[in-house]
C-alpha cells in the first residue's frame, strides 16, 4: 500500500509513469503494467518471470494486446520499483506508451515460416534497438511481415515492412511444368512456346513462383516492401507504397530515418504521421525519402 | 511430361479440405517406392496454388500439372 504523500507525487509523475509503460486503470490506484516486446517473442524464462509477477503483485492474469505485447494488470502503485526489479531480474523490460515509437510488431518470418521472404524478427530487432521510446509529435508504430500473405498486416502502421522477392526466371532450369503458373496469385505468368512469360505490370514480388518451382528456375532476391501513413484507430487508412521494393537493408534505415525527421519536422503535437502527410503533401514526404533511398 | 513417365498410382484429393489436401497427398506418397509416380488430382483455386510447393519441399520431384479442363488439376509427382 502507499501513503497519501507517495500517491501525489505519483499523480503529478503520472506522464513519466505513462511513458514507463504503466496505464492507469479504471480502479483506482491499480495500473496495467505494459511489457517490452519485439516481434511479439518472449523466452520461456521471461514467461516464467511475467507469470511470478502477476501472480504475486497482480491478481494472476495478464492480458496480451493487439500489439503483441503483454500487460500485467491490477499493479498496485506502491508496488512498482519492486514490480521492475523482479522483471528486470528476469530478463523482462517494460515498455512505452505515450508520443514515441512503441512496440515493433512482426510475424515469425522466413526464419520459421516456410512462406517468408524475410527475416522479420531480425529486422523488428534492429528496428527496436535503432527508434523504440524515441519522442515525436505522435505515437508511431513498425510493423513487419514476412511476405505478402501479410499476417502481420504492414498497412496499419505509421510505416509497414513486407517481406518480397524481385524475381527472374531462367530458361535453362525451366521443364515447363506449369505449377508457377499456378501459383501465382496475380495472374502475372503465362506459357507462350517454351518459355514463360512475366507480365511485370500484374508481378507483385510475392516470390511465390520462387516458393513452388521444383528446378528453381525461379530465381529471386528478396527486399523490403515499405508502406507510409497507416493508421487504424480512430482514423482509419491504409498505408501507401511509395516505391517498388528495396534490396537493400542500408536504405530501408535511410529510409525510415528520414520517414522520422519528416514526421517531427511536419507533424504538430498530437498530429499523427498520417494526418501530417496528407496536409503537408504525399510529393513532399516522397521527394525526402527518395533523397535518403539514393543518397551513399 | 505425362507421355514420358508411367504413372503408378492415382490418389484425388478434391473431396478433402486444407490441410488434409496435403496430408492425403503425403500419406498416398508414402505408399509408393521412392522413384515411383503418383497422379495427385487436386481443384483449382488454393490446392492447387498451394499443394505443389508444399509436395517439392517434402523433397518429391514435381513433373508436370496438368490442367484437366474440368477445374481440377493432375499434379505429377516422383517420389523422392
Ligand atoms: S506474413 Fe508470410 S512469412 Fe509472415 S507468417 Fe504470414 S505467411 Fe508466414
Ligand atoms: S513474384 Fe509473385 S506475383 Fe510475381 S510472378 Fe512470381 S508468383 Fe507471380
Ligand atoms: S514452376 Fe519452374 S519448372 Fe515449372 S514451369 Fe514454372 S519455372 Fe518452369
Amino acid at each position: 500500500m502507499y501513503r497519501e504523500g507517495e500517491f501525489r507525487v505519483a499523480e503529478a509523475d503520472y506522464k513519466a509513469l505513462k511513458s514507463g509503460g504503466f496505464m492507469r486503470q479504471k480502479q483506482k490506484d491499480n495500473f496495467s503494467m505494459r511489457l517490452k516486446a519485439v516481434g511479439g517473442n518472449f523466452t520461456a524464462e521471461q514467461l516464467v518471470t511475467i507469470a511470478n509477477v502477476s501472480e504475486k503483485y497482480g491478481d494472476g492474469h495478464v492480458h496480451l494486446t493487439s500489439r503483441q505485447g503483454i500487460e500485467i494488470p491490477f499493479i498496485k502503485l506502491g508496488d512498482i520499483d519492486a514490480v521492475k526489479s523482479a522483471l528486470e531480474a528476469g530478463g523482462v523490460s517494460v515498455g512505452v506508451c505515450g508520443p514515441r515509437v512503441r512496440t515493433v510488431t512482426a510475424c515469425q518470418g522466413n526464419a520459421i515460416c516456410p512462406s517468408g521472404c524475410i527475416d522479420t524478427s531480425t529486422l523488428a530487432r534492429e528496428i527496436s534497438e535503432r527508434y523504440f521510446g524515441r519522442e515525436l509529435p505522435h505515437k508511431f508504430k513498425f510493423g513487419v511481415t514476412g511476405c505478402q500473405n501479410n499476417c502481420l498486416k504492414a498497412e496499419e502502421n505509421d510505416i509497414g515492412v513486407k517481406g518480397g522477392y524481385r524475381v527472374r526466371w531462367e530458361k535453362e532450369a525451366c521443364i515447363l511444368c506449369g505449377v508457377c503458373i499456378k501459383a501465382c496469385r496475380t495472374k502475372a505468368l503465362s506459357l507462350s512456346g517454351d518459355r514463360i512469360d512475366l507480365d511485370g505490370t500484374k508481378c507483385s514480388d510475392c516470390g511465390r513462383c520462387v516458393k513452388s518451382c521444383p528446378t528453381e528456375a525461379w530465381k529471386g532476391e528478396s527486399g523490403y516492401i515499405l508502406s507510409f501513413g497507416g493508421t487504424f484507430g480512430n482514423l482509419i487508412a491504409k498505408g501507401n507504397e511509395l516505391f517498388p521494393i528495396i534490396e537493400d537493408k542500408e536504405a530501408l534505415f535511410r529510409i525510415t530515418d528520414a520517414a522520422l525527421d519528416f514526421f517531427s519536422e511536419h507533424a504538430r503535437p498530437g498530429e499523427r504521421f498520417r494526418v501530417a502527410i496528407d496536409r503537408d503533401g504525399w510529393d513532399t514526404l516522397k521527394t525526402s525519402l527518395e533523397r535518403a533511398l539514393h543518397a551513399r | 511430361m505425362p507421355g514420358d513417365c508411367v504413372v503408378d498410382q492415382t490418389v484425388d484429393i478434391t473431396d478433402v479440405v486444407c490441410p488434409v489436401t496435403f496430408v492425403k497427398a503425403k500419406v498416398a506418397l508414402e505408399e509408393l517406392d521412392d522413384g515411383q509416380v503418383l497422379s495427385i488430382r487436386m481443384n483449382d483455386g488454393e490446392p492447387v496454388r498451394n499443394v505443389p510447393r508444399s509436395i517439392r519441399d517434402e523433397g518429391h520431384e514435381i513433373l508436370k500439372l496438368i490442367d484437366n479442363g474440368d477445374s481440377t488439376f493432375s499434379l505429377i509427382v516422383r517420389k523422392g
